[in-house]
């Protein structure tokens, strides 16, 4: 399952305004089709090293990237990069979901507008495309003019990824998608994510490591900022290689 | 999380509880043949439910484990670790029963032959149980795999019971309804010494999260 690289980081420092060294020299590779999980206490990185696969951080213009995130043989951290294209092949969902405040069609349309698709009839085909991908079409086939708003959490957050799905990236980035959900909605997004795998490649930063152990292919387990271990999820919930991992993994840190 | 931790504690506890209700049934088992004492047998036959409760009792316990900790990592791996454990000591357990049940037999009829090699495999496969217990208490994979290395001698142990008893029927007719007694227990001990073999090879598996069985003793593992 090996398969071919998709993301390669490579020494990857990352310091946060005033100089915080949150990221220490990590290397990993995200492989194509198929989910890495990053896991690790709160503060350990992997949040912020997420973030970075998109190039979040440049929110803040004092925040610090070292090192190299080779991308389709470019490294994404470059100051020539084109962030808005780089942010529509590497999408991003979030904890809460966020839909736009306007209607399920528009929610979905908008990306697409943005990169030039204005035609009604391919609009709508997308759109539709789009949201059967996040297996919410059913759902709402039958009220795409109706608020976003009106939809269930868990149906937002399918939303929300299906308006990723809809500009065709080939990475999402999934922070705690699930952790504001029930435990039927979350189901569902996980087996999206499972399904979804065969067309994008997936990173999730879970603070659910059953969920890390249900959905990855890959797991990466953070801690202080450095990459402790990386390795196939079967093998580090089996037996894992570093201790760090071990104690983590039993839920006997510290 | 200490209660889990402590849960896990019973459970070792219970294996090795169930583990040495099994060791006094083998030495129990030999006793009765070698010093002709049917008590013992019939005691130690009757006593097999003991044996069978725990086994059951061990298997619900993992299973509950399982489905409510969730166990990662080393605690999954003691926990079906301990299941498959458990289940060769039952096993070990019914051997050691049909050895009473063979013991019961031969009782009946005059000695055929003074027993050497038949106390000297019950010992060595009995140390080979104990010594696997104590490699999956102390979680010592080299003490596992000398108990790996054990195995070979009383196979060996097993093919010489049998040529010897093969002279004697030849020999003489009459013995051979005894003489194939004995070679059953000499059977069931060599049986035993394999189910301490599957012991030894899962206390591997739980340190060292490698499943050995299936292959062959590494040769520079291998006592002379």
């Amino acid at each position: 399952m090996s398969g071919d690289i998709e993301i390669e980081i490579r020494g990857l420092n990352f310091y946060y305004a005033g100089n915080v060294h949150a990221l220490k020299g990590i290397s990993l590779s995200a492989y194509k089709n198929a989910v890495t999980a990053l896991i690790g206490p709160s503060g350990c990185g992997k949040t912020t090293l997420l973030r970075c696969f998109n190039r979040m951080h440049d929110l803040y213009p004092k925040n610090k990237y070292e090192g190299e995130i080779i991308f389709q043989d470019r490294n994404i951290l470059s100051s020539d990069i084109d962030l808005i294209t780089l942010r529509s092949s590497i999408g991003m969902v979030f904890q809460k979901p966020t839909p736009f405040p306007m209607t399920i069609y528009d929610n979905i349309a908008y990306g697409l507008k943005l990169k030039g698709v204005k035609k009604r009839p391919e609009l709508s085909e997308r759109v539709e495309r789009a949201l059967k991908h996040a297996a919410l079409w059913d759902e709402v086939k039958d009220k795409l003019n109706a608020s976003a708003y009106d939809l269930s959490g868990g149906q937002q957050q399918r939303l929300v990824i299906a308006r990723a799905l809809a500009v065709e990236p080939e990475v999402l980035l999934f922070d705690e998608p699930t952790s504001a959900l029930d435990p039927i909605s979350t189901g569902k997004i996980e087996e999206l994510l499972i399904n979804l795998k065969k067309d994008v490649t997936i990173i999730i930063v879970t603070h659910n490591m059953q969920q890390a152990a249900r959905i990855s292919d890959w797991t990466g387990f953070l801690m202080l900022g450095e990459l402790i271990e990386f390795g196939r999820t079967d093998k580090i919930f089996t037996a894992p290689s570093e201790k760090l991992t071990e104690e983590y993994i039993t839920g006997r840190f510290g | 999380m200490a209660i889990f931790d402590e849960e896990l504690r019973a459970l070792i506890e219970k294996v090795l509880k169930l583990g040495s209700m099994v060791e006094q049934t083998i030495s129990d088992s030999i006793k009765s043949l070698v010093e002709r004492d049917s008590a013992i047998a019939t005691h130690t036959i009757d006593n097999d439910h003991a044996v069978n409760a725990i086994d059951v009792e061990i298997d619900e316990e993992c299973i509950r484990l399982i489905a409510l900790r969730q166990p990662r990592a080393r605690d999954l791996r003691l926990i079906t670790t301990a299941m498959k454990i458990t289940t060769d000591l039952e096993r070990i357990g019914d051997l050691a029963v049909d050895v009473c049940e063979r013991a019961l037999e031969l009782n009946e009829e005059p000695q055929l032959k003074p027993y050497i090699d038949i106390p000297r495999m019950a010992e060595i496969a009995q140390k080979m149980v104990k010594d696997a217990l104590d490699a999956f208490v102390k979680r010592d994979s080299a003490l596992a795999l000398d108990v790996l290395t054990r195995d070979d001698l009383v196979d060996h142990l097993n093919y010489q019971v049998f040529n010897e008893l093969l002279l004697f029927m030849i020999q003489d007719p009459k013995t051979i309804s005894r003489a194939v007694k004995i070679t059953y227990i000499s059977k069931y001990l060599e049986r035993i010494a394999d189910h301490a073999t599957n012991i030894a090879e899962m206390v591997v598996y739980l340190v060292e999260g490698k499943i050995i069985r299936h292959m062959a003793v590494p040769e520079g593992k291998k006592k002379d």
